[in-house]
Order: structure tokens, then C-alpha cells, then sequence
């Protein structure tokens, strides 16, 4: 049901997130066969519907507990039902007003002790829910636009082995799909009845029945007004807020034989509405009628007077319709007699005249392109002026003779040519490296501002030494501009036999006024003209400037229209000139707002891809998807653009292009991918798709690019566990290490480096790595690498870290001193890993004394000082293992001047892993009585205190032992008392956590050695939470929590004999 | 603007011998020759078999029951005219009235070129066979057809050269006019010295068809350089549609 809640539902906010569900028609429907459906469930599959979902349906219920009966254990406010999961989880849950149900059994259960409430109770249940299956199957799933691949794979799987799980699975998948088809039907059928108005429509009715509108008796209103003047730029008149409920403008109508009405248009309909309230400012939105289709409609309903006026038919037209204006035609064509010249006129009146009807800029450009070189005219050399005396040879010459004079007359004039000269001279090899453009920004290509990248550099106008492309560019532009095709062609032709590549040619065909009749060439119809204009914008397009230029021009939009063309080698070029223009947010946008996304996947969708020998027809449709998808590479930069692909169903199309073996596709395709996998949804289909088995297998392609393209995917994906086993499965973590072998590139190095730090997340992969000696190459990389580098090889090491045999490979390589000298640096994510790398290290005593002699521990300690929270809380975990194996290490701490200070004050922090990990450093500060009494003096304990009312578990855990410790000095005990940390503590013990709870009773076992402290605790309940733990298996809890409740009774006992004598 | 005949009268006798028909398609030309001749309007259904198997085996990009399309077409339009040729064929006027209407061309010149292009031996009337061998090439040529056929339909007089005079002919209604212009044949002269200097490889100041094909090789888009003579995609496929659909 998905799909049809996703597109069918009546969602109030639109967007994912938390909307409501309206109370229309549609979605009434809509939810009846929901109930119908869940309710018949546990009758008709009696085996599906004891199904324990993945996770619990989840939300805020009006039933009562008592409504519950048979069946159900009924405490205060917690009901459970008797039948229980595998896991002993109970299948019905509802404690306070949040009901959890796991089965169909018991949802059908629910709905019918609902009885009335039914609806509301789907209906929250579906609000808190978008996407039900997600819970009841698993999150793969959940509904996808496009090609859906998850029942094939649970078809593979209940293939495979008989896992009766999975044959239910298929069976509940199978019928929820059903009811899905079911929905969409249903709501075809209801939305084929709706009526969608838009404000056009409503205008023009409008401004037509003004037009019959007046006083007096034959007319059929007596007026009609809108309420409010301001038209917002779609044409609506409601304010923003009822946009969004689809509402247009709202009307006061004033008939013969009724009060005034006051109605609301809405893309729904016209109603009528709760009128205007206080005068004219406010209206009353609430529909109080039906809803009508039109105005006409809903007046012939409400004023007999209206409908007799109306059949009347003697209408007098008040005034001309403002709208009719718009119907005047611009300029007139001379009819010739000869078809021919006629059809050339017409293909010329198309290329200079085509936009004269669109935006007032546009009719600017048109400006300047009928008299295309302003710039001329200002250097004095106006060539309309000259065509007509002299020959475009002259001219030529003249012209050559002009800059000879002006160069050795001027000297100013000329140095200012030198000027420019040096600039392009800057640009040009910006616009050569076009591969490598892409390459830079691999690891932050998917940032997500909305910013343009890439500025428009700023180019000097006004010089006055014109090279000789000039000359010829401009003799060609005259038959651009004034031949029919065949000439077109010709003169197209030979433009391309300049040299596009050189920023004098680009700039010339800008500066002349070409750019706009080349994309004015792409409007007609003409397939040649098309292609000749697309082969030099794809060349010329290379540009920045270029790029800018042609959007501004609305390039974009007509090249998205061509996709659509039935030429193959046109819609090719179209895709490659957008793939050339999209590099800016801009473009970006406009190729999705004009549906560009879509024809784009469309083009990735033919079938050669599983032949290794193509034919010609075979090779044309690898050449259009590898256009489609660089195209597609382009414009992927935006998140926007990615959810488009995603719901144009371009997953499976990329997934199906990636088994191809061609590295011109496969680069373009790997490169999109990778961008995308920035995003949460292409992770999991990558994972799901199998693409992780080609990606791997590309790994040891040829190309580099490819190469690096397939690792930063994988350096993407690997976040996810089943992916980073997937790697290994497909013996990834081999070509991985090979590669570090490559340290030239350094961008491949940073993509693989990154792959190896995600992957490394996980012991088996490690394990692998050590055997192909990864670690001792990543010590040996560790210096002279750029930062990016340096981040994932240290985050890699730092992962290794975690098994003591890697710690000590590291340290017999000779990695710790370069490690400890990365602590100096300021790259912000670098420190993050190498405090941590660092930290790990220490756990080794061997290591910590190198550390220490190289002052490691003093650095650390210095990064305490870091703004950044992150590598605040990463530096304290650090310290932590240094006191703990540190010789002296109790001196070695007050040899920081100020430092204890410095840490006391962290606990102030905001940041929950900053101030868990700063109780873990004073833990171990204060096994030193020295230091105890220095961060005592400092307000160690009343600055825990405050912390003492958490819910964070790991932060209770730190907490707790640093109260444990902070214990054994003066009158601590009796401080945290008086500031109130016991009673919290006590409730520590009602945690999940078992790390909790140790800690926990280690805390109050220090603390009930203060009398007034066991007071509170036993007021606190603590002696029947802390007699289970007695039994506990763990020694240390065991012990702790025996030692309290022992200070507690003896406590007692001396009360009493002090009582009774 | 009735431009019917180039500068230069085409002697009949100094066709172009550089792209002419290969030798199968002579062989079967002189067999379905025989089935034509004295063919009344309504061909017999054996002596139509017959045609059909002659032209399947010489023309490569039709199969049979395409072949018979065209046939049946051409007899459609020959009945419907009521030309002195009709017995025989479409003479000029019919074949040019048939290239404005199926495939949109309009330049005079370029269509009577067509016209003689198609009609290979030259008495001024296209027959059945010569209607269904040129098609072939005009609709699903190969690229060395086109260029062949293209460059012959340039080649005004014949001498198997596009010389700086023919170019002109053929380019001269490019321009829209401006009346700023004194010289309005400067504009054109100067077109042709751009399409001369682009394709004119061996710098001879005419174009052989080794030149032409080599620059229609290094840019497709130069096949139809001096005028539209082939079909457009649309009006092709508009046209195969209609007649391959409609009587099979």
C-alpha cells in the first residue's frame, strides 16, 4: 500500500515528514479498504497473520486500556497482550497512550475493539507509518518509485531454501501489493472525478462574468469582486499558508436575489466559504457547501436569479475583455508567392523572431542580436556602416590596418590588450583540464549548499585589439543569421573548424551574438541545424562563461526538449552539452524543473547491455546512455536532482549499465553512483542491487578514474555493515590494498584510502588487511600526503587500532611519531582521527612511553582547548588510556599548567559525548589523591552533580564512575550528597545497560559511606533494586552492590541500638 | 523562380559513369525491363509476381511484400494522373509534385535533379523499376549509397565534378535578401568560397567526388551540403508508415 499512500493520499503537508492525512472523500475511501483489508486479515491467512513484524507499528492510540478484554494482561496504564514473539516481546503493547503491535492478528484485534474509532485510529496509525511495510517486512522494502527489485530477490531467496519465514514474507508482500493495486484503482477512479481548476481558469471565468456583471435588472450579478488585489506571481491570490491546501483566490459575489456569497476557488473546486470576518481582512476558510466545478456552476445552484438572467441570452458586453489583447500577433510575415522563399523566410523569420514572445531579457538579447556587435560600434569599427561601401575582405584588411595603427599609435590602448591577453591566458587552462575539473572535487562534491561553485569569472569588455578569429567567426555568424539551412549547415560546418577549445573563439561566438542564434538554431525543426549548433555548443561549452551564457539564454530548456527528438546523434549531443553546461547549481535546477531528469534516465534505458560484441544499432545505444549518464553525472551534484533520479527509476538502470564492461559507460555511470551515495536511499539500493560486486570488480579496471570512482563509492556504502561484508565477499579488500600502491594520484589515493578506513570498521575485514600487510603501507604513507589523504589513512589506522596485534605493528613500523605529529595540525576531521588513532595507540604500555617521551599527552591535552566539540570529546577519550599507562603519570598531569582547570571547566560543555567523555578522563584523574584534591578545589563536585540528571546511558556510565572515584577525597561523599546526586544515581539502576549498572553501584557503594546518603537511597527504593544484582554474574557489581546494601543495614542497626538501648 | 534546367545543358550522352548502378542491379533491370514492357494498367497478378521476385533480388533494403507496396503504390499514382506518360511512368512534373507532397521538398532545382537522378536511363519517365531501386537509396540507403547519390544529384552537368558555378547555382536562394545589399551575389560568392575551402581537399577550386566524400565522412552533416535531397527523418518515417502499413 505504499504507493498508494505515497501518491494517492491526500497528504496535508506535502514532502516526507510528519503530515497529516486529510479528511477527504478520497482518503476516507482509502482507509475503509485499509480497515477492510486488516480486518478480514486474521480470518482469510490465518499463518500470515501471525507474522511478528520487523518492527512494531507504532503510535498514539484513543483507546483506553480498558477497552482491552480477553487476552491481555492489564496493569495501571500498560497493556500487554498474552501472545508473545519468539524474542518474548509481547505482539501488543500499549503503554500511556503509545500502542506497539507487531502481528496482523492483533491489528485486526484492535480495529475491531475500536468499533467507532476505527478510522481514527488507521488513520494515526498511517500518519505515524508512511510506509507500513518498512515496519512490517524490513526497510528493503520500503516502496520505490520505478522498478521495484525486492520481490525478486525474496522470490531468489525462497528459491534458494525453504525458510518457511521468507515463504510468508513473499505471501504478506504479495497481498499488501495487492491491496496497493487495489488503493491505486479505487483512487484512479475518484481522482478521474475531480475537477482541477487552476488560476487561469478561474480569471478568465471571473473576468467573463464581470463582463455581464452590473446593477440593474438584466444582468446576471450584480457584481463580483475578489477580496484581495495582489496576484503572487503563480497566479494565485490566497496567501501562501492556503496555497498549500490548494486554494486559488476567494471571491465576494454579490446576486440579484441573495446575500452576498463569499467563495473560495481551489484547484478542488468553488465552495463556499465562512465569509469575511471583521470587516475585509480576515476570512473565514472553512467550507461551509458542497464543492462545484466551476463558479458558473455553483452560481446556477445558490441564484435562480442568475440561472433566469442567464436564459435570457441577452447579454450587452460591458467592457472589452482585458485578456483579448494578449491575442494581437507581433509582427507580420510578407506573404511571398514562391514556396520556397517562403519557407526560407519562415525558417529565418524562426531563428531571429522566436523569441520575441517570451520575457522582457529575452527581447533584450533579441536586441542585441539583430545588432550583434555593440562592442564594435563603440571601437568605432561599426560593420553595418562599412558592409555597405566595402567587401568583407576589405573590411578584413581594414581592419588588420586599424589594430596596426592603433598598436604602435596607443600605447595605452595596447597595454591594455596585453591586459586581457594575460587573462585568458589564466582561463585557458581552466577550461582544458575538463576531465580533472571533475576530479576535484571527489571528497566534497556532494556538499550540499545550495551555492554556485562555480563564479562566472569576470571578463574585460571594451579592448580594443580583436584577434583575427574575430573576423572569421563574424563573416559566418552573417550566414547564421540570414540563410536558410543550407547555408546554415555550411557556415556551421566550417565554425567548427576553428578551434572551439581556445577562449578567443569562445569569447567571439559570444561577443558576436552567435551564442543566441545557435540556440535559437536548436528551437527549429531543422534536425541538420540542430546538430551543427550542438556540435560547437558542446566544444564552446567547456567555457565557464560559455556555460552561464547559454543557461541565462535558456539553452538548457530547449536542449531538455530535445531530448525527445527521434534522432539518435541529436538527443546524444543534447546530453553532452548538458552534461558540459549542468556544472552549477543553476543549471542543475533548470534541467530538473523542466523534466530533464526523467528524459535523461530515458536514455539509459536500452538493452545492449549484456553483449560484448555490439552491432551498430547496439553501439548507438551504449553512445546514448553513456551520454544519458554523463549528463546525468552533472546534474547529480544536487540532492534534489539525486531524488530525482532515484524516482525517475534511474537505480536500476545505472545498476544494470554497471555490469557493462565498456569504461567510457562505466565511468560516467560509477561517477554518478558515487554522488548519489551520499544519500541514504542510493546506499541501501547499492547495497540491495548488488552493485557492490561490480564496484569491486571495477576496482582493478584500467582506467584510474573508473578506479577511483568505484572506491569512493565504496568509501560511501561501507558505513553500512552488510555492505563492508559484501566487500569482502566479493574480494574487494585485496584490489583495495593494491592500490595504496598507486601514491602518485592522489585523488585515487584519497578514494581508496577511504574505502580501506570504512571497511575497516569491521574485525573480519581488519583481519584481511592484515594479511595483505595494509597496515605497515599505511604507516609508510603516512607523511608528505595532502590532508583529505591523510584523514582516511589515519581513520583506517585508527580502526585497525582496535586489535592489540595492529597497535603494535604500528609502533614496530614507526608510526607513532608521525601520528603524534599530526596532533599539531588544524585540519578539523584529521584531528578527530588522530586523537582517536592516538588514544587507541596508548592502550599499549609500550607505546605510551614513546608517546610520552615524544609529549603526546601534552598535545592531547592542548586540543582540549579546540572549539570543535568533536575533537574536545575525541581528545578526552584519549587522555583517558595515556593516565591510564603512563609511568608517573599522576605527576606527569600536574605538570600541565592549568590543564586540571581546563578539564574541571569542560563540564560545562553542551555536548553530551563531550562531557561522557570528559568523566572518563577525570576518572582517571582522580586515581591520583594529588590531582582528587586539585579538581576538588576546582568544583569537581558540584559541577557532576548537576549532571546527574541524564538519560544517556553512556554518559550515566562515566558519570557514575567518576563519582565512584571522585569519592575517596575529604568530604566529597557528604558534597555530592548536599547537591543532590543521589537520588539520581538510585534511578541509574533502572537503566537496560548492564555497563550502567556496575558503575553505577560502585558509585552508591562510595556514597552509603555517608549516613545522610543512605537515607536518600533507601527512601529512593535503592535496597529492592540492588538486591537482584546481589546474583548478578558480575563479580564487581555483585560486590558493589552487596557493600551498599551492607552499609545501609548496618546503618540501621545502629539507629535501632542507638534507639533502643 | 522556375529554375528548371542548370547552366550548363546535360548531354545525355555524358552521364555520369563515376556513381552509376552496379552490375546486379543492370541484370535485373533488363529482366523486369521485360516484365514491363507493354504493361497494361492493371498488371496481371503473375507478371506482378514476377516484378516483385526481379526487384526483391536487386534492391537489398526492401524485402518482397515492400517492394509490392511500392509497386501498387506507383500504379495508384500513375492511375490517378492523366499524364501522356502514364503508361509508362511519372514524368517530371508528377515526380516533383510527388517529392513536395510526401517528403516537403521545395527547391525546384534541387527536385529535378532528383528527378534525373532517379531516372537512370534517361528518357525523361521514371519507370516501376527505377521508382523502386531509387527509393532504396533515398529511404534506407547505406551511407556510401547516399553519399554516391547525393553528390550525383549535385553534380549539375554531369562531368562528375561540383565546379565553383554549379555550387552558386545551387546556393543562390540562400540568402534571405537585404536590401542594404548592392551586390547581392557577393553574399553567395563568398558562401561558396567557405564551402569550397572546407571540402576542397586537393585544392583543385572544384569538388571531386573524392573530396566530397572524404569531408561527408569527416562531417555527416555536409551529405546534403548544397540542398535538401534526401528525405528528413520525420517525412520518412511518415512516408514508410503509410505506404507499408496500408496495403500489407
Amino acid at each position: 500500500m505504499g504507493a498508494a499512500l505515497a501518491r494517492a493520499a491526500q497528504w496535508t503537508a506535502a514532502g516526507s515528514g510528519t503530515g497529516t492525512l486529510e479528511i477527504t472523500p478520497l482518503n476516507e475511501s482509502l482507509l475503509n479498504q485499509i480497515i477492510k483489508f486488516v480486518e478480514d486479515f486474521s480470518a482469510r491467512h490465518p499463518r500470515e497473520a501471525a507474522f511478528v513484524f520487523k518492527e512494531p507499528l507504532e503510535w498514539k492510540t484513543q483507546l483506553d486500556c480498558s477497552a482491552f478484554g480477553n487476552g491481555y494482561e492489564i496493569t495501571e496504564a500498560t497493556v500487554q497482550s498474552e501472545a508473545k514473539a519468539k524474542d518474548g516481546q509481547s505482539l501488543l503493547l500499549l503503554t500511556k497512550s503509545t500502542l506497539r503491535v507487531r502481528s496482523f492478528d492483533q491489528l485486526s484485534h484492535v480495529l475491531q475493539i475500536a468499533m467507532e474509532k476505527k478510522l481514527k485510529e488507521v488513520q494515526a496509525c498511517l500518519e505515524a507509518n508512511r510506509d507500513p511495510i518498512v515496519q512490517i517486512l524490513g526497510p528493503e522494502y520500503g516502496t520505490v518509485e520505478g522498478e521495484d527489485r525486492s520481490i525478486l530477490h525474496l522470490l531468489e531467496k525462497v528459491k534458494k531454501g525453504g525458510d518457511p519465514e521468507t515463504e510468508v514474507k513473499m505471501k504478506i508482500f504479495l497481498l499488501l501489493h495487492q491491496l496497493d493495486l487495489q488503493l491505486l484503482n479505487s483512487s484512479l477512479k475518484q481522482i478521474s472525478q475531480d475537477v482541477r481548476l487552476n488560476p487561469a481558469a478561474v480569471n478568465n471565468e471571473v473576468n467573463l462574468l464581470k463582463n455581464f456583471s452590473e446593477e440593474g435588472e438584466d444582468t446576471v450579478l450584480e457584481s463580483l469582486e475578489y477580496t484581495s488585489d495582489y496576484v503572487f506571481s503563480n497566479g494565485c491570490r490566497a496567501p501562501p499558508w492556503r496555497q498549500v491546501h490548494g486554494e486559488i483566490c476567494y471571491l465576494v459575489i454579490n446576486p440579484h436575489d441573495t446575500d452576498p456569497l463569499c467563495i473560495t476557488c481551489s484547484t478542488a473546486g468553488v465552495f463556499l466559504n465562512g465569509g469575511q470576518i471583521d470587516g475585509k481582512d480576515h476570512i473565514d476558510y472553512e467550507r461551509k457547501s458542497d464543492v462545484y466545478k466551476d463558479i458558473v456552476t455553483f452560481l446556477r445552484e445558490r441564484s435562480p436569479k442568475f440561472v433566469e438572467n442567464m436564459a435570457k441570452q441577452e447579454y450587452r458586453f460591458f467592457k472589452e475583455p482585458t485578456y483579448a489583447k494578449n491575442f494581437q500577433r507581433m509582427g507580420v510575415v510578407e506573404a511571398k508567392v514562391s514556396g520556397q522563399s517562403q519557407s526560407l523566410h519562415d525558417f529565418v523569420e524562426k531563428k531571429v523572431g522566436e523569441k520575441v514572445k517570451s520575457s522582457a531579457s529575452r527581447r533584450a538579447i533579441e536586441k542585441k542580436k539583430l545588432e550583434p556587435s555593440m562592442r564594435w560600434k563603440n571601437a568605432g569599427l561599426s560593420v553595418l556602416h562599412r558592409k555597405k561601401h566595402i567587401t568583407a575582405k576589405a573590411a578584413r584588411k581594414d581592419a588588420e590596418e586599424d589594430r596596426r595603427r592603433s598598436s604602435t599609435v596607443s600605447p595605452k590602448i595596447k597595454k591594455k590588450g596585453n591586459g586581457i591577453s594575460s587573462e585568458s591566458a589564466k582561463i585557458q587552462p581552466a577550461s582544458k583540464r575538463k576531465t580533472s575539473a571533475r576530479f576535484n572535487n571527489v571528497s566534497e562534491s556532494s556538499s550540499e549548499t545550495e551555492e554556485d561553485e562555480e563564479q562566472p569569472v569576470r571578463h574585460h569588455e571594451g579592448g580594443t585589439d580583436l584577434p583575427s578569429e574575430y573576423w572569421g567567426i563574424q563573416k559566418l555568424a552573417k550566414y547564421l543569421k540570414g540563410g536558410n539551412p543550407t547555408a546554415t549547415v555550411i557556415a556551421l560546418c566550417s565554425m567548427k573548424d576553428f578551434n572551439l577549445a581556445q577562449e578567443t573563439c569562445q569569447m567571439a561566438i559570444r561577443d558576436i551574438g552567435c551564442l543566441e542564434v545557435l540556440i535559437n538554431l536548436l528551437d527549429t525543426e531543422e534536425i541538420k541545424c540542430q546538430i551543427g549548433s550542438l556540435k560547437i555548443l558542446k566544444e564552446i561549452s567547456q567555457n565557464t562563461l560559455i556555460r552561464h551564457a547559454i543557461a541565462d539564454l535558456g539553452g538548457l530548456e530547449i536542449m531538455v526538449k530535445i531530448l525527445d527528438s527521434l534522432d539518435r546523434e541529436l538527443k546524444c549531443l543534447a546530453a553532452e552539452t548538458i552534461a558540459n553546461v549542468a556544472r552549477f547549481k543553476r543549471a542543475q535546477r533548470t534541467v530538473r524543473q523542466h523534466g530533464g531528469i526523467k528524459r535523461l534516465v530515458g536514455l539509459l534505458g536500452c538493452d545492449a547491455v549484456g553483449s560484448t560484441s555490439l552491432t551498430p544499432y547496439q553501439a548507438k545505444d551504449t553512445e546514448m546512455a553513456r551520454c544519458g549518464a554523463l549528463a546525468l553525472w552533472s546534474c547529480s551534484k544536487s540532492t534534489k536532482n539525486k531524488e530525482a533520479i532515484r524516482k525517475a527509476g534511474g537505480i536500476p538502470l545505472l545498476a544494470r549499465w554497471l555490469k557493462c564492461s565498456h569504461a567510457n559507460i562505466l565511468t560516467p555511470v560509477v561517477g554518478t553512483l558515487q554522488e548519489c551515495a551520499s544519500t541514504p536511499s542510493y546506499r541501501l539500493a547499492i547495497k540491495t542491487e548488488g552493485m557492490i560486486e561490480y564496484l569491486v570488480k571495477n576496482l582493478s579496471s584500467e582506467h584510474e578514474e573508473l578506479q577511483m570512482h568505484c572506491a569512493s563509492a565504496i568509501f560511501k556504502c561501507a558505513e553500512d555493515k552488510e555492505t563492508r561484508d559484501l566487500v569482502r565477499q566479493h574480494g574487494g579488500l585485496q584490489p583495495l590494498s593494491v592500490l595504496l600502491a598507486n601514491s602518485e594520484n592522489k585523488q585515487l589515493l584519497a578514494a581508496v584510502t577511504g574505502a580501506i578506513w570504512k571497511c575497516a570498521i569491521s574485525e573480519e575485514n581488519v583481519a584481511k588487511f592484515r594479511e595483505y600487510k595494509v597496515i605497515e603501507t599505511l604507516v609508510g604513507l603516512l607523511t608528505d600526503q595532502p590532508e583529505e589523504v591523510l584523514v582516511n589513512i589515519v581513520g583506517a589506522l585508527g580502526e585497525c587500532c582496535q586489535e592489540s596485534v595492529n597497535r603494535s605493528t604500528i609502533r614496530r613500523c614507526g608510526g607513532i611519531p608521525p601520528l603524534v605529529k599530526l596532533l599539531t595540525g588544524t585540519n578539523q576531521a584529521l584531528l578527530v582521527n588522530v586523537t582517536k588513532t592516538v588514544g587507541a595507540c596508548a592502550t599499549e604500555p609500550e607505546t605510551m612511553i614513546i608517546i610520552d617521551r615524544l609529549d603526546g599527552v601534552r598535545l592531547l591535552w592542548s586540543l582540549l582547548k579546540n572549539p570543535n566539540p568533536d575533537i574536545q570529546a575525541s581528545a578526552a577519550w584519549a587522555i583517558c588510556p595515556c593516565i591510564d599507562n603512563a609511568k608517573d603519570a599522576g605527576e606527569m598531569v600536574r605538570s600541565f599548567v592549568g590543564g586540571l582547570e581546563l578539564v574541571v571547566n569542560l563540564l560545562k560543555s553542551k555536548n553530551k559525548e563531550v562531557l561522557a567523555s570528559v568523566c572518563g578522563a577525570i576518572t582517571n584523574i582522580a586515581k591520583d589523591e594529588e590531582n582528587l584534591a586539585v579538581i576538588t578545589d576546582h568544583g569537581v563536585v558540584p559541577l557532576l552533580s548537576k549532571l546527574a540528571n541524564t538519560n544517556n546511558d553512556k554518559l550515566r556510565r562515566h558519570l557514575a564512575e567518576a563519582i565512584s572515584n571522585c569519592c575517596m577525597w575529604g568530604r566529597n561523599r557528604v558534597a555530592f550528597g548536599e547537591s543532590n546526586a543521589v537520588a539520581p544515581l538510585v534511578r541509574y539502576l533502572r537503566s537496560n545497560d548492564p555497563s550502567v549498572h556496575r558503575a553505577t553501584a560502585q558509585a552508591l557503594y562510595q556514597l552509603s559511606e555517608d549516613p545522610n546518603n543512605c537515607i536518600t537511597m533507601h527512601e529512593n527504593g535503592v535496597v529492592k533494586l540492588l538486591l537482584p544484582m546481589v546474583g548478578s554474574t558480575d563479580e564487581t557489581l555483585q560486590e558493589a552492590a552487596a557493600g551498599c546494601i551492607a552499609n545501609i543495614r548496618r546503618l540501621a542497626l545502629a539507629t535501632e541500638k542507638a534507639k533502643y538501648g | 523562380m522556375f529554375t528548371c534546367d542548370p547552366p550548363v545543358a546535360p548531354s545525355d550522352a555524358t552521364r555520369p559513369l563515376l556513381p552509376g548502378p552496379g552490375p546486379p542491379a543492370r541484370v535485373t533491370m533488363t529482366a523486369a525491363a521485360a516484365a514491363v514492357s507493354g504493361r497494361p494498367l492493371t498488371m496481371s497478378r503473375k507478371r506482378l509476381q514476377q516484378l516483385v521476385d526481379a526487384l526483391g533480388h536487386s534492391t537489398k533494403h526492401f524485402n518482397k511484400g515492400e517492394v509490392e507496396c511500392l509497386i501498387k503504390l506507383f500504379d495508384k499514382l500513375v492511375a490517378e494522373s492523366s499524364s501522356r506518360f502514364a503508361a509508362a511512368g511519372f514524368d517530371r512534373n508528377m515526380f516533383r509534385d510527388i517529392l513536395h507532397s510526401a517528403f516537403g521538398m521545395t527547391d525546384e532545382m534541387i527536385m529535378d535533379r532528383v528527378f534525373r537522378t532517379f531516372d537512370r536511363d534517361n528518357n525523361s519517365c521514371i519507370s516501376v523499376v527505377e521508382w523502386v531501386e531509387g527509393l532504396s537509396v533515398f529511404l534506407r540507403g547505406t551511407m556510401e549509397e547516399k553519399i554516391k547519390y547525393c553528390f550525383e544529384v549535385y553534380d549539375l552537368n554531369g562531368d562528375g565534378y561540383i565546379s565553383r558555378e554549379e555550387m552558386f547555382q545551387m546556393l543562390k536562394n540562400c540568402l534571405l535578401k537585404q536590401p542594404s545589399e548592392e551586390d547581392p551575389d557577393e553574399g553567395i560568392k563568398d558562401l561558396v568560397d567557405i564551402a569550397m575551402k572546407k571540402m576542397d581537399y586537393d585544392h583543385d577550386g572544384k569538388l571531386s567526388f573524392k573530396d566530397f566524400e572524404k569531408a561527408v565522412r569527416d562531417e555527416t552533416l555536409l551529405l546534403e551540403a548544397f540542398g535538401p535531397c534526401l528525405p528528413d527523418i520525420k517525412s520518412r518515417m511518415a512516408f514508410e508508415q503509410k505506404t507499408f502499413r496500408e496495403s500489407s
